[in-house]
């Protein structure tokens, strides 16, 4: 009997659980550290004292001889990483990844400059604290706002125009002001951590935490070196990364140059404080925004201005400011994104990147707009309403952003909101509504998977791609059962290795696109297999039991690769998200409490409700983050972080936590794939920050626009 | 972290055998020794665990309520005789840290945390608390958790308990064993400034051992309050935090007692501010006069110069909660 799921319920127990949910909770579900390796043996990584300079000499003997150590490997004494090594007949790149233990140069604070390898964790951690460095030190700059005249474009000028330059300067109304996001660091709770293996000398086998083994393995392969079929990798559960496993780190050549050094595997596990410095952060960045609009509340043109961090030796862009060119109709648009180079470590796409930032600064200043134009918020949204790509001009593949505003106010209870900030107070708390909104290119890659059904009617799904915990199993699970028309626990999906089918990295919201597609069309072309032999194309279900025993067949398979068409030739492909916040302002105090929360997501068909309704909730928490709590400190006269652990970098806990309610349009687009399905995990994100901060205004009348919204800047 | 020994003296009198040598240091919960040596700040050659002692007791003695210094955090906070004698109390410890951590932390142990101040953790920085001579990172560092009130050029760090802020407020005694009996000092003498000697935190001296807390009787537990402010609602230190205890009779203060957490490097008992209280009726603008005596001698440091106006604010409000006007 067909169930009618009600998505949106406030804590929906409706859908699928988690495929995984019982592995994850009894601990049975095994992490990249917890392999057992034979011969195995551990490191540390030492981290330099200073922020600009060169390593003059390294004292390693008395942590070679602390019991236990194996080697001490440095600068000194690595073998060279071949990839590291310049191409005589290439002109020397002027910038590029991290090469560790390849020179003495320093250019960030903590930056590696030790591996220390014992044969237990304890000795190895013992034996980094022995490691000695003389530096010649050199003066480093680690603000943003200190050197904001260094800013330089990434690419050409890094400047945009859409129609007349500065067009906001003109507008009867307008507003224009800085905004601040600070330094977020991903801190999942899993450390990132890697066991490498050499299996032979050009073999190798490494269990590390990655959002795409493919491309590790590519990494790996090139690196070091040897036949990419001949580096393994595996990464079967991720305990979340937000971004930060997205590309290959330092730490993970680390690892596999040590396990060459002994001869034997090794496996390093990061700090917490490690994890600061070295897998990439969300970048400290400055933005300026200017918007003009008539008195009805058209906007008339926008400004936007941003300046991001990113370290000395690489060049990390985002898409800060392209909120600006393509969130509303507006005819005139002018950006300039331009980077600083500081001494810091290269920060990473991390969840919601860029427009996240962006969407700081835009959906605030559109908020100040309101005020200033009397207008209500989701009005003045609506007024500027993008009906087609404003940038492109191209139709909407779809979208029904004007229902998910309706849903959210609704459900928030806008209707209470009054418009004159600090209007109401219960208790010693103001009361203030605030909303934000989000979107996010919609995306689908090639990938294949295999599909094999046996005779014992279960369906085994394969693909490589990474499961760093949306659900991505649960979501395949699901399609395949849909598809195929058999029981959801007929069917088993394997990932996270680097020997199955290839499929794209986890990122960018692309995963249930790209992968669901990929499995769709091997259901699809699986069951053709079975209506082939039954010389039956009309039965719609076949038993594929029955059939693969009349042919005396022991499985039936496929491997299908799946691409998308050309529609994205003819459409503009996107995610939309609004967030609603109720917030209460301690009058006295400053500090801030999330009251009530509703996110909408316009995300296409809801293919796996529940770990939908999950993405959506953690989403809305990591925003509740970075709107209130979350800042990586560095003080600057040393150029280190100062609040490298978890008693001090703050994400939220579960008393920061309202219940948060999910809500989803849950309308299929036509035409980005068969599911119709749209990416969710950014949008769940972008905008979160501006309502919490907007709702903040409208309850206190104190406007914060440097991010994190901590008591001390509420009360002041 | 460096190899050490471990040591579990049967008895009391064992453990003060031992506990006097250079490198000795006691166990209890563990929770902030062992992050301590996890970051080399701590480098004890000899841990002496104590946990067996019993020293867990909480009773009722002939003028007050006695706690060991081995009580749990939770245990405590959840006491019936705690919740009806003195709940300033049971409503400090739970402002502080997590249920994960105050199942473990002890009354002793809390007593004896270290500073939070970042400078303090990382050895790589300067710190005199840590090396003495070396400097202090937080004087024109990012002092945002810092004293605003008894600091030293030496150091301007916090003692970061709760418990210790309501423990002072309450007129609490502490009682220490030594090689040569006990002894008892206030509470609010316990602690020390930092001045020229910002290594030692305490009057403990090296061999001496807390074996409990006393609090004398009051009539607060009507009218008392503890207001904690953080940058996140639970497990965060505190910004500024306040006890507040009142003594009420029609409508007018008998007694009064204020102590504030997160400004000093002990619990800052105000005693200036509780006098002016006293023979007044307990309103919001007498609570605003007797905050703003408070602040008297505060100094800011940049990043915590937010606190000269936060710290007034918490007090009237925790004067209002504890009053019943909130
Ligand atoms: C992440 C985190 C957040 C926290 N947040 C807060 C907070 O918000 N508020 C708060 O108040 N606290 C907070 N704490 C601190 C916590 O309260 C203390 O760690 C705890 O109280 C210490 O007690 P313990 O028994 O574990 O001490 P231990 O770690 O065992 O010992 C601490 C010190 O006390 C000494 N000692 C222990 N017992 C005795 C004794 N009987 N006599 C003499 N010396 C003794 C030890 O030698 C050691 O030097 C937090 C801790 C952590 C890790």
């Amino acid at each position: 009997m067909e169930k009618v799921i009600n998505l949106n319920m406030p804590s929906s127990s409706d859908g699928m659980s988690r495929i995984d949910g019982r592995l994850k909770v009894t601990g049975a579900a095994k992490y990249s550290a917890e392999y057992t390796v034979e011969g195995l043996t551990y490191g540390v990584l030492v981290g330099s004292t200073i922020t600009n300079g060169t390593i003059t000499s390294m004292d390693t003997k008395a942590a070679e001889h602390a019991p236990g150590v194996l080697a001490v490997v440095t600068h000194l004494n690595a073998p060279k990483v071949p990839g590291f090594q310049p191409d005589p007949s290439k002109p020397a790149p002027k910038k590029g990844p991290l090469k560790i233990f390849d020179d003495n140069k320093i250019v960030y604070n903590g930056q590696p400059i030790a591996l220390v390898i014992a044969d237990t964790y304890e000795r190895a951690l013992y034996g980094a604290s022995l490691v000695k460095a003389q530096y010649n030190k050199e003066p480093h700059q680690t603000s943003l706002q200190e050197s904001i005249g260094k800013g330089y474009p990434p690419h050409g000028d890094g400047l945009y125009k859409r129609g007349t330059e500065d067009a906001w300067k003109l507008a009867p109304f307008k507003v224009e002001q800085e905004y601040i996001v600070s330094t977020n660091t991903h801190n999942p709770m899993e450390l990132h951590a890697i066991i490498a293996r050499w299996d032979a000398d050009d073999k190798l086998t490494v269990w590390d935490k990655t959002q795409g083994v493919k491309a590790t393995q590519n990494d790996v392969a090139r690196l070091f070196k040897i036949p990419v079929h001949n580096v393994q990798v595996n990464s079967k559960f991720v305990g979340g990364a937000f971004g930060s496993a997205l590309r290959t780190w330092p730490h993970e050549v680390a690892a596999i140059v040590g396990a060459k050094v002994v001869k034997r595997p090794v496996k390093l596990v990061l700090s917490r404080a490690d994890m600061f410095t070295s897998v990439g952060y969300r970048p400290y960045t400055w933005q300026k925004i200017a918007i003009g609009a008539t008195a009805d509340g058209k906007l008339t043109g926008i400004t936007h201005e941003a300046y991001g961090q990113t370290s000395a030796y690489e060049n990390f862009t985002e898409g800060t400011v392209r909120v600006s060119l393509n969130t509303y109709a507006c005819p005139n648009v002018n950006t300039k994104y331009n980077l600083v180079s500081l001494n810091v470590g290269t920060p990473t796409w991390m969840r919601g990147p860029g427009e996240a930032t962006g969407a700081f600064a835009l959906e605030s200043a559109l908020d100040e707009l309101s005020y200033d134009l009397k207008l209500d918020p989701i009005e003045l949204r609506l007024r500027n309403y993008a009906e087609v790509d404003p940038e492109s001009g191209k139709p909407y593949s779809s979208k029904f952003l004007n229902e998910a505003y309706q849903m959210g106010a609704d459900h928030i209870g806008w209707k209470e909101r009054k418009q004159e900030p600090g209007a109401v107070k219960k208790d010693g708390w103001f009361v203030g509504y605030g909303m934000g909104g989000g979107m996010f290119g919609a995306y689908r890659d090639g990938a294949t998977v295999k599909a094999t059904m046996m005779t014992d009617g279960r369906l085994i799904l394969q693909t490589a791609v990474s499961d760093i915990g949306p659900g991505t199993g649960t979501a395949m699970v699901l399609i395949a059962a849909e598809k195929m028309g058999i029981p959801a626990d007929k069917i088993t999906f394997e990932n996270g290795e680097s020997d199955l089918p290839d499929a794209p990295m986890q990122g960018g919201s692309g995963t249930t696109s790209s992968v669901g597609s990929a499995v769709h069309d091997a259901c699809a072309e699986l069951k053709q297999k079975f209506q082939k032999l039954i010389g039956n194309g009309d039965t719609d279900n076949p038993d594929y039991v029955q059939v693969l025993k009349q042919h005396n067949l022991p499985l039936l398979e496929v491997t299908t690769k799946s691409n998308g068409g050309d529609e994205r030739k003819n459409y503009s492909m996107n995610s939309w998200s609004v967030h609603f916040v109720r917030v209460l302002v301690n009058a006295a105090t400053g500090v801030v409490k999330i009251d009530k929360v509703a996110s909408v997501a316009d995300s296409g068909h809801i293919v796996s409700p529940k770990t939908a309704r999950s993405q959506v909730v953690g989403g809305a928490i990591g925003g509740i983050g970075m709107a209130l709590m979350e800042e990586s400190i560095i003080d600057h006269r040393y150029g280190r972080y100062i609040n490298n652990n978890f008693a001090d970098y703050h994400v939220p806990v579960n008393a920061d936590i309202p219940q948060i309610d999910a809500l989803f349009v849950n309308k299929p687009d036509p035409y980005i794939n068969p599911m119709g399905a749209k990416g969710m995990a950014e949008i769940a994100l972008i905008g979160m920050a501006a309502a919490v901060a907007n709702a903040v205004y409208n309850a206190s009348g104190k406007r914060v626009r440097e991010l994190p919204i901590t008591p001390d800047k509420v009360m002041a | 972290m460096k190899q050490f020994q471990y040591l579990r003296p049967a008895t009391q009198q064992a453990v003060l055998d031992v506990i006097n040598k250079p490198g000795t240091k006691i166990i209890a919960g563990g929770t902030n020794l062992v992050d301590l040596m996890k970051r080399g700040v701590a480098t004890p050659d000899k841990l002496v665990d104590i946990n067996h002692l019993p020293l867990k007791n909480i009773t009722i003695t002939k003028t007050g309520l006695h706690i060991g210094a081995l009580a749990l955090n939770s245990v405590v906070s959840e006491n019936d005789l705690v919740a009806k004698k003195q709940p300033l109390l049971a409503m400090a410890l739970k402002a502080g840290a997590s249920p994960q951590l105050r199942n473990m932390a002890t009354v002793g142990g809390n007593m004896m945390q270290r500073t939070r101040c970042g400078y303090f953790y990382d050895t790589t920085m300067p710190c005199n608390k840590r090396v003495p001579g070396s400097g202090c990172g937080a004087y024109e560092g990012v002092n945002r958790m810092h004293a605003i009130f008894g600091g030293s050029e030496q150091c301007i760090a916090v003692h970061p308990s709760d418990m210790c802020v309501s423990l002072a407020a309450l007129d609490a005694e502490v009682i220490i064993a030594g090689k040569k009996g006990e002894r008892r000092l206030p509470f609010t003498e316990f602690h020390r400034l930092p001045g020229d000697h910002p290594e030692m935190d305490n009057q403990l001296t090296a061999g001496e051992l807390i074996i409990g807390v006393e609090i004398p009787d009051n009539n607060f537990s009507k009218n008392s309050y503890y207001l904690k402010v953080r940058d996140r609602q639970s497990y965060a230190f505190a910004l500024v935090s306040v006890a507040a205890a009142l003594d009420i009779e029609n409508g007018i203060i008998q007694h009064a007692r204020l102590a504030m957490g997160g400004v000093a490097h002990k619990p800052w008992r105000l005693f200036d501010a509780e006098r002016s209280l006293i023979g007044k009726p307990a309103s919001e603008d007498n609570f605003k006069q007797a905050a703003q005596l408070a602040m008297q001698g505060a100094k800011g440091y940049g990043y915590n110069s937010f606190k000269l106006k936060l710290g007034p604010a918490t007090i009237a409000e925790a004067l209002k909660h504890a009053a019943g006007l909130v």
